[in-house]
Parts: C-alpha cells; sequence; structure tokens
C-alpha cells in the first residue's frame, strides 16, 4: 500500500479550499500571498511559513495526488496539464507542456534537474549587467535546494532509450553525461509525466507544499487569479475566481486576498498575464517581452530490438556537445536528451495520418525518441516571443520561430539522425510534416538538408517557458530587480521561471528553486522576520 | 460568405488536442443520443473521418471496428467537453463548416456530404489540408487528426497492436 501525504495531510486539518466548489464570497488576509504553487511558489511558501509567516497560496490547477496518478494519459493530461497538455502558441506551431496542478510543473515533469549553466550567467553578468547572480552568489542556494528535494546522480542504469543516445554518441566520439534526478527510493517505472504514483519524485506536492500546510498556510486550489488591485506602487489586494477543469468559472463567488506582500509564481504564461490583466506599470514596455521556449525538435529512430521508452526513468543521458561547441552568440546551439514514448504522445507527435501513421504506431515499441532543445535569446535573430492577452483576457505566447532557431532546429535534426543511425537505427524520420522516413545516414542528410523548415511543418514542442518578466539590473530591460521584487510595485516579487532574461540552455526546475530560495529569504527582512535555516 | 473574421475564427485549436484521453473509458454503453457538445449532425461527420484518420490501426473485424469508431468518437465528444469555453467554440465553428455546402465545397474540396464521403475522398480532403498553403487549413488539419489520433491511442484498445503493455501494476509491491 503506497501512502498518500497529500491525503493523510488533509485528514490532520490542513486549511485546504476549493475555489470551484464556493457557495460565497470568500475574504482571506495574509502576510504574504503566493500566486502559483509549483517551483517558485512551492519553494517560497515553504521558507515563508517556516519563518512564521500567515501565507495564502492560490493555485489555478485542481490538489491532485497519487492515489489519483493512475499511469493514464487519459487522465493525467486533462487534470494536470495546462490546456489540456495542448496549450499552443498563438500560431500553433509550438505545443507547450506546462502543469496546472498543484506544485505545477514539478508534478509533471521528467525530474531532470541541472544547475544554472555558468556560460549562461557569466553572460548574464557581462552583457546584462547582473551584479549579484554569479555561480559563486548562487552556489549556496544550488546546495540548499538541491538537499532539500535530494536532487542527485541516479545510480540505476539508464533504461534502452537513453543509453541508445549514450551509445550512438559514443560511436560519433560526442561526449554524453548523467543527469541528476530529483528522487528519494524511486521505483524507475517511466510515468514521471502522469504524476508520480510511489511519490518518489519530490515534487512541490510531496515536499514543500505540505511542509508549508504543516505549518499553518492556506492553500485555495482551483483559483484562477483574475487580477491584482492597485493603489499607487502598492499591490492591495488579489481577486481569484473558481475554475473548473475547462477553464470556466462555474460559480461567480470570489477570493479576494488582503496582504502585506505578493509574490507571483503562475509561470512564464501565466505571471505576466496576470501584470497584464491588472495593468501595472509597464513604462519601458518590457513586461511580456523576450519570452523563450527552448524551442525542441523530435527525431523518432526504430531500431532491430526492442526500446520500450515509455518504461524507466524517462530522461538520464544528455549530450550538451552542441551547446559547448558553439559560442552563446553563434548559430543556435541545442541540448540533447530523450524523451519517453507514451502511445497518445507518439500518436500525434508522429506526423500524418492513415496507414502511413499506423504503420509508425506498429513500430512504437521499437522506436526510441531523442529530442534537441535549442538554445534562444542570446543571439541578435532570437529575441523570443510575447505574452499577449486575447479578448477573453487569457494569455497566450505569440513566438514566431525566426529563420536562425530554423537554421538550428535543421542542424538539430541532422545530428540526432546521426546519432540514431550511429546506435543501430533502421530507420530515422524527423517529426516534421513531410515524413521523410530514411534508412541510412547519408540519405537523412539530403533529405534533411531540403526539408521546408516552417512553422506547422515541423513539430516543435517545448516543456520550458522562460522570461516575460525579466529580472535585471536595468529597469530600463528588466520587470524585475535582482532580488525578484518588481521595479515600479514596492509590494510585489516574481519568482519562477519568468525572471529569465534568456533561456538557460538547461531544464529549468532547479534554476526556479535556487533563485524563489534566495529572493524569498532576501524578502524576509524586508518583512522583519529573521533568516530561518 | 464568410468573412475573413469568421473563416479566421473557424481556426480549430489545438489546446484540446490531448484532452480526448479524458474520459476515454466511460461506460462502454453508447450513449444514445447522449453526447455532451456534439449535436448529431458533427458526430455523424466524425463517425465518418474517424475511419479514414484512423485507416490501418482500427481492429479489422467489424463489431470490434465499430466499437472502436464509436468510441473514439465519445472520447472526442468527451475531451471537448472539458476544454475551455472558446476552444469548443472554435470546435463547433470547425463542425459547421464542414456542414454548410459552399465552404465544404470551397475548401474542403468535398462535394457530397462529409458523412456520405467515401473514406478516400475523406482522406483526399485531409492530404489537401495538409498541404495547404494558408495555415488555417494547415492548423485544422493537425487538430483534427491529433485529437482523433489521440481519442483513439489512449484507449486501451488500441494498445496491443502497437505493443505496449499498459501501465505496470502497482498492487502487491
Amino acid at each position: 500500500m503506497i501512502r498518500d501525504p497529500i491525503r493523510e495531510g488533509l485528514a490532520t486539518g490542513w486549511k485546504v479550499i476549493d475555489a470551484a466548489a464556493l457557495e460565497r464570497d470568500l475574504e482571506l488576509e495574509a502576510d504574504v500571498v503566493v500566486i502559483g504553487s509549483g517551483a517558485g511558489g512551492g519553494v517560497s511558501a515553504e521558507i515563508l511559513a517556516l519563518a512564521g509567516l500567515k501565507v495564502v497560496i492560490l493555485e489555478e490547477g485542481p490538489l491532485k495526488s497519487s492515489t489519483d496518478f493512475r499511469m493514464r494519459e487519459r487522465e493525467a493530461y486533462p487534470q494536470l496539464y495546462q490546456e489540456s497538455a495542448g496549450r499552443q502558441t498563438l500560431d500553433r506551431a509550438v505545443t507547450i507542456l506546462q502543469g496546472r496542478c498543484v506544485g505545477g510543473s514539478t508534478t509533471v515533469n521528467w525530474t531532470s534537474s541541472f544547475r544554472t549553466p555558468a556560460r549562461t550567467l557569466a553572460y548574464w553578468k557581462s552583457h546584462l549587467g547582473f551584479k549579484t547572480t554569479g555561480e559563486a552568489e548562487l552556489d549556496p542556494w544550488f546546495k540548499r535546494v538541491e538537499e532539500r528535494l535530494a536532487i542527485a546522480p541516479w545510480p540505476v542504469a539508464p533504461n534502452e532509450n537513453n543509453d541508445l543516445l549514450r551509445r550512438g554518441c559514443e560511436k560519433l566520439g560526442i561526449p554524453t553525461a548523467s543527469i541528476l534526478r530529483n528522487v528519494k527510493g524511486c521505483w524507475n517505472l517511466g510515468y514521471c509525466g502522469m504524476g508520480c504514483p510511489t511519490n518518489a519524485k519530490q515534487s512541490m506536492l510531496v515536499t514543500t507544499i505540505p511542509a508549508a500546510l504543516d505549518r499553518g498556510a492556506t492553500l485555495v486550489h482551483r483559483a484562477q487569479v483574475a487580477r491584482l488591485a492597485i493603489e499607487d506602487d502598492r499591490v492591495v489586494a488579489c481577486t481569484a475566481y473558481g475554475v473548473a477543469g475547462n477553464g470556466a468559472s462555474p460559480s461567480p463567488h470570489r477570493v479576494r486576498v488582503r496582504a502585506r506582500h505578493f509574490i507571483l509564481a503562475a509561470g512564464a504564461i501565466g505571471s505576466p498575464g496576470i501584470l497584464l490583466r491588472s495593468a501595472a506599470p509597464d513604462p519601458h514596455l518590457t513586461l511580456g517581452k523576450r519570452t523563450f521556449l527552448h524551442p525542441t525538435a523530435v527525431s523518432a529512430g526504430v531500431m532491430p530490438q526492442r526500446v520500450d521508452g515509455y518504461s524507466g526513468a524517462p530522461q538520464t543521458v544528455y549530450s550538451d556537445h552542441f551547446l559547448d561547441s558553439i559560442p552563446l552568440d553563434g548559430p543556435a546551439g541545442f541540448k540533447l536528451e530523450s524523451a519517453p514514448t507514451h502511445p497518445v504522445l507518439v500518436g500525434i507527435t508522429l506526423p500524418g495520418f492513415g496507414e502511413d501513421h499506423a504503420r509508425w504506431m506498429e513500430k512504437f515499441a521499437s522506436t526510441q525518441v531523442v529530442i534537441a532543445l535549442l538554445r534562444d535569446g542570446f543571439h541578435p535573430q532570437s529575441q523570443g516571443g510575447r505574452v499577449i492577452l486575447r479578448t477573453d483576457g487569457t494569455p497566450v505566447l505569440d513566438y514566431p520561430l525566426s529563420p536562425y532557431l530554423w537554421e538550428g532546429v535543421r542542424r538539430a535534426y541532422l545530428a540526432m539522425a546521426e546519432i540514431q543511425f550511429a546506435a543501430g537505427a533502421t530507420t530515422v524520420m524527423p517529426m516534421h510534416e513531410s515524413r521523410i522516413a530514411t534508412s541510412s545516414w547519408r540519405e537523412a542528410r539530403t533529405a534533411i538538408q531540403d526539408l521546408p523548415m516552417k512553422a506547422l511543418e515541423a513539430r516543435i514542442v517545448t516543456a520550458h517557458v522562460m522570461g516575460g518578466c525579466a529580472m535585471g539590473p536595468n529597469p530600463r530591460a528588466s520587470v524585475v530587480d535582482e532580488a525578484a521584487r518588481h521595479h515600479q510595485l514596492a509590494n510585489l516579487s516574481v519568482h519562477d521561471g519568468s525572471v529569465f532574461p534568456t533561456s538557460l540552455g538547461a531544464n529549468p526546475q532547479v534554476s526556479i528553486y535556487a533563485l524563489a530560495a534566495r529572493s524569498t529569504t532576501g524578502l524576509l527582512a524586508a518583512l522583519g522576520k529573521a533568516t530561518v535555516s | 460568405m464568410l468573412t475573413r473574421r469568421q473563416f479566421i475564427k473557424v481556426g480549430l485549436g489545438g489546446a484540446f488536442v490531448l484532452a480526448a484521453a479524458r474520459f476515454l473509458e466511460g461506460p462502454l454503453a453508447a450513449p444514445a443520443n447522449g453526447y455532451r457538445v456534439l449535436d448529431d449532425e458533427a458526430a455523424r461527420m466524425l463517425t465518418a473521418v474517424v475511419p479514414a484518420v484512423l485507416a490501418g490501426a482500427l481492429p479489422e473485424e467489424a463489431a470490434a471496428r465499430a466499437r472502436a469508431v464509436r468510441e473514439t468518437v465519445e472520447a472526442f465528444d468527451r475531451a471537448v467537453s472539458g476544454l475551455t469555453p472558446s476552444v469548443q467554440e472554435e470546435v463547433a465553428q470547425l463542425f459547421s463548416f464542414l456542414a454548410f455546402a459552399p465552404t465544404r465545397v470551397a475548401f474542403a474540396g468535398l462535394w457530397a456530404p462529409v458523412e456520405e464521403s467515401t473514406p478516400e475522398e475523406l482522406k483526399t480532403f485531409l492530404a489537401r489540408w495538409r498541404s495547404s498553403r494558408f495555415d488555417l487549413q494547415r492548423v485544422s488539419y493537425h487538430a483534427l487528426t491529433q485529437l482523433i489520433q489521440a481519442s483513439w491511442y489512449g484507449n486501451s484498445a488500441s494498445w496491443e497492436t502497437i505493443g505496449y503493455p499498459g501501465p505496470p501494476s502497482l498492487e502487491g509491491r
């Protein structure tokens, strides 16, 4: 019998409110309101609650826990992801995977844990004038969150899907390394993306959020923040409404929270969206701008043997060769990882329909998947996208891929195909509507050179939305300062992936944890609390 | 005649694509007239389009095949019902677009109503949208095919053919 720490906690009397089930308006008061319960909100809430502050956490998604996590795509995607895991950019060319549940994306991510790359931090210092966010300054914060969330090398052998990436790279002399993971007693099942059924993954759902609730914090879930009420240079309250799974507001009842300080941690689409809806001051028109994605290209290879990519830890091997060997402001570099295979995910990512598609699906168990995450935001031709509001007030990301990035996608397809053939693939196909299935590296090289690179042809995905409330010392080029405090609003901070001024070049969870831990600890002094360690 | 704005609004969002899986293994008894969002006409059109999109993937035995098609349509319906109101509106508009003869002929190239078209005619229509120079048609192609594919591959009835054993059992571990 697997224990469910959330149901156990609820039985002890945690203050948890379902905003979608409210029968009257609710007025709450707090020292600090945390909007969002993902990587940034979770870490912030725990530190604040442990310091004795009265904390209210507002989360748009539902409270689900291990008992609900049944490893079925048909249940997990609508329940746990933004827009049923089908959120897209404005032109529909990029599919965005983002969590929408208590724990946010940490509840559904693949546990890959990387510190912010040193080159990225050095760039922020040299090009953007950062003064306090270097490798040395962040080191203690990385150590702290790594310890808190059990981030460590994974001692188990990679599954075949990951090992094929390693072997293919090895044949070509491309260095690879092992990915650290945030797990305790992991069963190596491979269903991290559908919520960890054994609570091994040290997501916010089973770590910081329960700790905050144990210390008396209040969690209001299925509560979508409509706007912040701003008076002069302060936020005085925020208003949220209950939302059902489909994003519709089922009741007119609102939750209004007044507080001394507000922390936005609603993710890099949600946080700019809330500020835009609130008509927050934006004197230099930086809000919602320079949003980055690590646009990700996908390549499928059919192996002679079974791969069973749905089984085993989803990401354990990576290569930074195509990042490290390219200057930051040179052609688009990319990180190589593998991606797990599950029937719906593969079914909708494979291009085409009918017999062609069915023949590929028959090779499902022998299919190996490599992904290339493009590093965006460092080159003049990679300025990212922009979060805007639809007429109904919901945020959407306008992110057209530039020719600079399409050139990177083509190089990524080439690199992935060569690696997959080196690993023994009999057929390799980039996930592109042209459906070129090639049977040798030589054939693939020619075919990929001729592929039309444009939106809705190449299947581009992302799970890493960054930017839009950029951090930086220069108020004319950013939204928050290096302490994550808003440049214009005295009692507002942003603690999530939206503060990154460029993409990271690595999966972002650890960077968000570390910055949130530092920013929140800095905030304690401002709120009259001693630091608690 | 559709205005440009109406035409653009017909664009079927992909936002709902994966939600197809949502209630997929609901009660096996088909809701007689009990779809959540699809009207009868949309359900009939989908019933015709599903075998074209899933050609080569559906069971061959007649009863199993009919059941697979029906469950895929039901999954599509339940999925759409769980999507944002704005996306539900887009789905409804796509079906209106395919039902209205002038737009069906002009933009889908289908002379007969969708539910009377042959699988070959429907495949030709989908292929035309796939390679269209209009983003809207390509977006609609992606949405329609991916939603149907998600509806089917979220269904455990599809797993044996593709060699997927299903999620592991945690019982007794």
